[in-house]
């Protein structure tokens, strides 16, 4: 196996990991760091195909990864602080009692 | 296909796995951090010495924290009740697994070893420096911009309404 | 003949590494330079504490320690004896394994960032590029076992600490971060060994330290008041609030597991310290031309205790904050102030050199610096204070 095909199953491990979580978790908290998780699997495949390109001078992945980092720096404040409204709203962070738009 | 690599894998996978299947929920986040420290090191030992320090600060340094700290201000039940036969859960993992075999099949067929670059590249902090000021400095104010208005954001959302709670 | 004590170190551990095979030379190199980190630091915690309880002593008109050999000088030895024998009490209901990492985490992190901190010419553990960045980063991981120690203990006076520990922590990283920055900027480089040599060299008999530049000396003194903050020093100490908090996050620990807080905790204010010396007082170099002949790491330490003197009478001059004062002051003033002092960084930068960036940078700063402690303190006169518990 060459090495960039090792990174990328590593990486496909991580985000298949991220999934499962952030599908099977009902704590609202834990399914964001689900999804922040596939962002960083994300995140190692842009390094590892920036390192294994011919042409690696031009930064692009590690840029990519800059840009995503913050993005997910970002994202994971704001969920956060809108897990913390609902909650004061229904006292509680579980997924499957948050239901009011469920019709 | 190094040791330190084999090593820092594992490591990795032993963090996220255990952050996305503990029944507690802090020690789910700790769990991420140590994923997060083993994809770090991997940043590092890719040549990608900023990114991974950065990742470092990031990850370790505020959103565990701001996780953290969000469990603690939900005061959600730490522990969640296992249920084994839950449907959906099941469910989910079946989709997770199977997205993993045509991940992991698509990876090992599609790529040849040819048209790998060979040498580690150098990127130094300078020559990030250099490209995040001339080549992509519009996306480095937009994030910037983001960034401010996610800080707002999120102060706005969190604060206490008058009259709400108590 | 000054060449050759300066150098003494590295040409010993050149000697030492002589003798080791090819192949091991890198790790064996490693392996040294961790050892004398480790020994070298530990030395100075020590030194340090009894310095502080001498000093504060003094400061309060009484004697100190001074049962312990000659002036109370082994008075360190006798504390670390006692707490290795003392016993190790693990309350019944907390978290085990996190009970014991947070300890054993937060003195690998703080021992971990010397390896950056150039304590001598050609004297570093490791030049990388990204040095000031990885001091940071590495850094940034005490508040995670801050957090571990609070939460484990299943204590409620320990998980407020911790929460109170944290909130303090990551309001003045910001500032304390943004304030390195301008030395950062001047320098062009990340690198620590970068940022010192560009701090060499002489005008007359004065160096050229970023401290002497208005830009330099109030980010100086942002960086040391976000590092007494950091490490939870007096006047910021009110994660160890002891009339509030009994001690903190760290009451439910004992014997060598408490020291081993207390060791972090000192080890923490020295890495900012040395790491303000870095960045603004030229790290090693001697502060006139005509001492250069006395060895590096003879300043760098020299530097080093002089700033922990400077805490020390802090700790013994200062009451302690309020929850509110503190974080006041970190996000109305710090932060603006070390943002300002960024842009006068800049300023400075494109101005002409002379009188006249000095004047425009002099004035940027202190009137900013006016305005918003003008800020801090307005309406203050006219507010009903309420007691919302007490009444």
């Amino acid at each position: 196996m060459n090495p960039l095909s090792a990174y990328l199953l590593l990486s496909a491990m991580l985000f298949s990991l991220g999934l499962a979580g952030a599908l099977t978790r009902r704590n609202a908290i834990l399914v964001l760091i689900g999804i922040e998780l596939m962002l960083n699997s994300a995140n190692l495949n842009f390094i590892a195909f920036w390192r294994y390109s011919p042409h690696p001078e031009a930064l692009t992945g590690v840029m990519f990864v800059i840009f995503s980092i913050g993005i997910a720096a970002a994202e994971a404040a704001v969920g956060l602080s809108i897990i913390v409204a609902v909650y004061r709203h229904f006292r509680t962070t579980d997924l499957d009692k948050i239901n009011y738009l469920k019709g | 296909m190094t040791i330190s690599f084999l090593l820092l894998a594992a490591i990795t996978i032993t963090g996220t796995a255990a952050a996305m299947s503990l029944k507690n929920a802090v020690h789910c986040i700790l769990a991420l951090t140590l994923g997060m420290v083993g994809l770090a090191a991997l940043y590092l030992q890719l040549g990608a010495e900023f990114v991974g320090l950065t990742q470092i600060l990031v990850y370790v340094g505020a959103v565990a924290i701001l996780a953290v700290f969000a469990i603690m201000m939900t005061r959600s039940r730490t522990s969640e009740t296992a249920a084994g036969s839950d449907p959906s859960r099941f469910s989910g993992l079946v989709t997770a697994l199977l997205l993993f075999t045509v991940l992991a099949v698509a990876i090992c067929t599609g790529i040849s070893s040819q048209t790998l670059g060979g040498t580690p590249p150098e990127a130094t902090v300078h020559a990030v420096g250099v490209a995040l000021m001339q080549r992509f400095i519009l996306p480095l104010e937009i994030i910037g911009v983001l960034l401010t208005a996610a800080l707002i954001g999120a102060g706005m959302l969190a604060i206490e309404e008058k009259g709400e709670g108590r | 003949m000054p060449e050759m004590i300066d150098q003494i170190f590295v040409r010993l551990m050149h000697w030492i590494i002589g003798y080791v095979p090819t192949s091991l030379q890198p790790l064996c190199s490693a392996i040294l330079s961790a050892v004398a980190i480790l020994v070298v630091f530990a030395t100075i915690f020590a030194i340090i504490t009894v310095l502080e309880r001498k000093g504060l002593g003094r400061m309060q008109n009484r004697y100190g320690p001074n049962r312990a050999g000659p002036w109370g000088l082994l008075q360190p030895a006798a504390d670390g004896i006692k707490s290795l024998t003392k016993e190790d009490i693990v309350p019944h209901s907390s978290d085990q394994l996190v009970h014991l990492m947070a300890p054993i985490l937060i003195v690998i992190t703080s021992f971990l960032v010397y390896a950056v901190v150039p304590v001598g010419k050609n004297m570093v553990m490791a030049d990388l590029n990204a040095g000031v960045l990885f001091f940071f980063a590495v850094g940034s991981m005490v508040e995670l076992s801050v957090f571990m120690a609070g939460w484990s203990s299943r204590s409620k006076y320990s998980l407020l600490g911790a929460m109170r520990a944290i909130a303090q922590m990551i309001s003045y990283e910001i500032p304390l971060v943004l304030s390195g920055v301008v030395a950062i900027m001047a320098a062009g480089s990340l690198s620590t060994v970068t940022i010192v040599n560009m701090q060499a060299g002489y005008t007359g008999i004065w160096p050229h330290w970023y401290l002497f530049t208005p830009w330099g000396i109030t980010g100086y003194i942002l960086f040391m008041i976000g590092a007494t903050a950091e490490s939870n020093r007096c006047p910021f100490d009110m994660p160890e609030g002891e009339s509030e908090i009994i001690a903190g996050y760290f009451i439910e620990y004992s014997g060598f597991k408490f020291a081993l807080f207390f060791v972090a905790e000192y080890l923490g204010m020295l890495a900012t310290s040395a790491m303000a010396i870095t960045l603004f007082l030229g790290g090693w170099a001697a502060p006139f031309s005509f001492l250069t002949w006395i060895p590096s790491w003879f300043w760098f330490f020299a530097k080093l205790l002089l700033m922990m003197m400077v805490f020390i009478w802090i700790r013994g001059t200062l009451p302690r904050l309020r929850m509110d004062q503190l974080m006041n002051f970190g996000w109305k003033f710090m932060l603006p102030l070390s943002l300002i002092n960024l842009f006068a960084a800049g300023l400075w930068h494109f101005l002409p050199s002379g009188p006249t960036r000095w004047s425009v940078d002099s004035l940027l700063l202190l009137l900013s610096c006016f305005l918003l402690s003008r800020g801090l303190r307005r309406n203050k006169w006219f507010q009903e204070r309420t007691y919302r518990f007490a009444s």
